[in-house]
């Protein structure tokens, strides 16, 4: 167990390193920062002084040499929009990115476990086909589509929701403020959380649903109706467990997909998270918190899957975690 | 979902009893928030919205664009070189101190060591106070712009930032980048306070108990601005009533905020004009003005503000648009396809010839669109188009490269003059004097030159106006490059917010005079 974890970090280091050196190489042609920091009209002349000053004009090697340098010590640069170092606006804006994907994460598991287990169970009925029906349209339409339609139809004619921002939050530790402590936050956080919940639930109905049905083939499964345990039973205990071994495995690659969907999503919220954050340093050319931002995600794709071969540990004792690390 | 609303607006309705009957409290949405809370940091629309919610200029834009006395009541112009100011007497800062002729002065001397506005008060020499409340502008050469420069002229409270901050530094020092004590506090003599303010998500405002202006009607005590980046959620916001007013509607949606029986829609024709500039230098077939000329018959102005801005945009056949004093009503839109098609022949370029075209696609309101439109019109004279877009951060390296044939350019004249428009877009290059910087197209006239440079010591407005006309009148003649259309302004309000008296072309609302009656 240790030396798996000691050797994921190592994957983890790796995996930063050659995030930064990408990003770094292409920060280049990612537009000219300057001209966001000046207005219009300022000379060419003193748009290179600054350069110079920001140290822009200097060599690849030497810039990437001075990031390296900085980074080991914690500092990933100081973001041109925000001027703060990008690692604290990123610390800022990550609460609000983690609820939503808690949020969404809540309703995919909510839903998709009952409706899945249910089409298995009865592929024949309306209500089935029903279900795949609609999950088939909602796989299909982009968020952003799924998204603004649900301002207008929530916000806009019924009047129900509001249709931006994260509204009252609560303070509770350091940089994280929580929506999930009034009535308002939870207002606010339900239509990007179904936005965001809309491209991942269909695809797990579909896993569940197809495991599900393999797995009441199944030999032990037969054998289970046959000494006569409740229905119920063997389906959500027996079935089930095994089920999940597959759909946690799919689950928390998808998770991390998720935080690449939330730029969609907190874009047309206006969630004040990091993926509107990193979209907008983009359109600023605000490097430093791009490159900051690449490697933070990089480094949550690291951990989820590190913590998915945990759970697959705890749910299926045949997986030996020492022998992955070896 | 309904007894929620219900429940919820149960809170509020207290929550504003609680508050006091008399707190008039707005949101504002904008598709941006400033970069800054200095106001000498970046000259950009954001930060001049700021500007004139928290501090007050010496003299300031009224809707029919003339000059209005703010911390200045009177001026007077001595010789020719010399404008005197006097100022508005009991005026004190949100920090407490007076407003006197120092801070006018250390402003000044701010603005003039300011990277974004040093170029604007180029020509301004010095300023000294005579007594506490008049002050001596001095300029290099006679300079007919003095009062379009004052209105950048925001006081700042010299007291308040003059020392050093807890780490040591300069606390009137302009940081590019980085964090400095002017970015993050603020002392002004404008009608609101900054109390909060997250970059990116919101910045509130109270309204200054100690505002000096006591004839404004302005009645809003509160005003929390949230950027709302994307189109169609910002007009979501508005209709479902969770922010009063917003900026801009965008064109595809102006047809839906107008039916909306309970939000105003407000226009202005904006003063941005949209243009085409053509390298004769990379293309050579566009140093024969003939060519040009046909390219400018070819291209529907009219067809584009109709069909692609919605006719969200004033169509142009010059830079300065009306109200500035270059402006030429007789020149007209060219548009017609036989004309444009003989013309080609003339030039020898019947069977026509091949250019490259790039274009920004989110820098101007359907930059792209209209991109592909004059690309298309222009094939009906033969010309093949190899077009590009990309985002404005991109694009504008590539602009500075020279990169394409054809390469689109809107310009607002940070002046509001039109002297401003040649200067940066059609004069020729000059690396000493920055003339011409965003000349991609290369044309150059001295005889327009030289008018430019008459007319910029001029101060008799109608002879300058004569020479700025006959500027504009060149341009058009030589068709130095395709002027478009000027953009549209727009906002959206809540009935009840009377928007209509405090926005302008220059798009600074003026929300100390915004009156909100329920």
């Amino acid at each position: 167990m240790f030396a798996y974890l000691v050797k994921r970090l190592f994957q983890a280091a790796a995996v930063m390193f050659v995030i930064s050196l990408i990003s770094f190489a292409i920060q280049d042609n990612l537009g000219d920062p300057l001209r966001e920091l000046v207005g219009q009209s300022v000379s060419e002349e003193t748009r290179d002084e600054l350069r110079d000053e920001l140290g822009l004009n200097d060599p690849f090697l030497v810039q990437y040499g001075r990031f390296l340098g900085n980074a080991v010590r914690g500092d990933l640069g100081t973001s041109y929009f925000f001027k703060e170092p990008a690692l604290t606006v990123i610390l800022k804006k990550l609460p609000a990115t983690l609820e939503l994907v808690a949020g969404a994460t809540i309703i995919i598991i909510g839903l998709s476990i009952p409706l899945g287990v249910y089409t298995a169970i009865k592929p024949n009925s309306i209500m089935s086909r029903l279900i795949m029906g609609i999950s088939i349209v909602g796989i299909s339409v982009p968020v952003f589509l799924t998204a603004i339609g649900m301002i207008f139809l929530f916000s806009v004619e019924l009047r129900w929701l509001p249709s931006f921002g994260r509204g009252d939050t609560v303070d509770v530790i350091g940089y994280w403020s929580t929506n999930f402590l009034t009535l308002d936050g939870w207002q606010h956080i339900l239509l990007p959380s179904v936005a965001l919940a809309s491209i991942m639930l269909p695809l797990f109905i579909r896993l569940i649903r197809s495991e599900m049905m393999e797995t009441l083939q199944s030999e032990y499964v037969r054998y289970a109706y046959a000494k006569g345990i409740a229905p119920r039973r063997i389906w959500f205990v027996h079935a089930l467990k095994n089920t999940l071994l597959p759909v946690i495995t799919v689950g928390g690659v998808q998770i991390g997909t998720m935080v690449a969907y939330t730029i969609l999503t907190e874009t047309v919220f206006q969630w004040p998270g990091m993926g509107f954050m990193f979209l907008e340093a983009v359109n600023r050319v605000d490097t430093p918190l791009i490159v900051a931002y690449l490697i933070v995600v990089g480094f949550i794709f690291v951990v989820t899957n590190t913590i998915v071969d945990l759970i697959y540990g705890l749910v299926n004792p045949t997986v030996k975690l020492s022998r992955m690390g070896a | 979902m309904k007894r929620f609303g219900t429940f919820a607006s149960v809170i509020a309705l207290t929550a504003m009893m609680s508050a006091g009957a008399h707190a008039t409290s707005i949101k504002i949405a904008y598709d941006a928030d400033p970069v800054s809370l200095d106001p000498f940091e970046q000259l950009s629309g954001g930060t001049l919205q700021l500007s004139h919610m928290v501090f007050d200029p010496l003299v300031r834009w009224t809707q029919d664009l003339e000059f209005e006395p703010r911390l200045a009541t009177s001026w007077e112009q001595t010789d020719e070189l010399t404008t005197v100011f006097k100022l508005r007497e009991g005026v004190t800062f949100h920090s407490g101190n007076p407003m006197t002729a120092k801070d006018v002065v250390w402003s000044f001397e701010r603005l003039k060591a300011s990277d974004d506005f040093k170029g604007i008060f180029a020509d301004f020499e010095s300023m000294t106070a005579i007594d506490d409340y008049t002050v001596e502008l001095k300029t290099a050469k006679p300079f007919p712009l003095v009062l379009h420069t004052a209105t950048y002229i925001f006081p700042m409270d010299s007291v308040f930032y003059t020392g050093t901050d807890e780490n040591g530094n300069d606390k009137g020092a302009i940081v590019k980048h980085g964090d400095s004590f002017a970015s993050r506090n603020m002392s002004g003599t404008g009608p609101y306070i900054v109390t909060e303010r997250e970059q990116g998500v919101k910045v509130e405002f109270d309204r200054f108990d100690g505002y000096w202006d006591t004839a404004s009607p302005g009645n809003v005590d509160e005003i929390t601005l949230t950027p709302i980046k994307e189109d169609p959620t910002r007009v979501a916001a508005l209709l479902s009533g969770d922010v009063d007013f917003i900026a801009p509607v965008p064109p595809t949606d102006l047809d839906r905020v107008d039916a909306d029986d309970s939000v105003d829609l407000i226009t202005l024709a904006g003063t941005r004009i949209i243009t085409f500039q053509m390298n004769q230098s990379r293309n050579p077939a566009l140093a024969d003005p003939k060519v040009r000329m046909a390219i400018d018959y070819a291209v529907n102005n009219a067809g584009i503000v109709d069909r692609i801005m919605k006719g969200f945009g004033t169509v142009g056949a010059q830079a300065s648009p009306a109200g500035y004093l270059g402006h030429n009503p007789e020149l007209t839109p060219r548009f017609d396809v036989e004309k444009a098609k003989a013309l080609m022949a003339e030039a020898g370029y019947a069977d026509g010839f091949s250019l490259t075209m790039m274009a920004p696609n989110n820098r101007y309101v359907n930059d792209d669109k209209i991109a592909q439109a004059v690309a298309s019109m222009l094939a009906q004279i033969n010309i093949t188009v190899d077009l590009k877009t990309m985002p404005k951060a991109q694009y504008w390296p590539t602009f500075d490269e020279r990169a394409a044939d054809m390469m689109m350019i809107g310009w607002h004249a940070d002046t509001e003059d039109s002297a401003n428009f040649h200067q940066f877009l059609s004069a020729c290059f000059d690396a000493d004097t920055g003339n011409g910087q965003y000349n991609s197209g290369g044309y150059c006239n001295p005889e327009a030159d030289a008018l430019m440079v008459a007319a910029n010591s001029e101060t008799d407005p109608a002879k300058r106006g004569e020479l700025l006309v006959e500027l504009e009148t060149i341009l058009y003649n030589e068709a130095a490059f395709i002027p478009l259309h000027w953009q549209n302004l727009s906002w959206g309000a809540r009935k009840g917010v009377d928007a209509g008296p405090i926005v302008n072309a220059l798009n600074f609302p003026y929300f100390g005079d915004l009156v909100v009656s329920e």
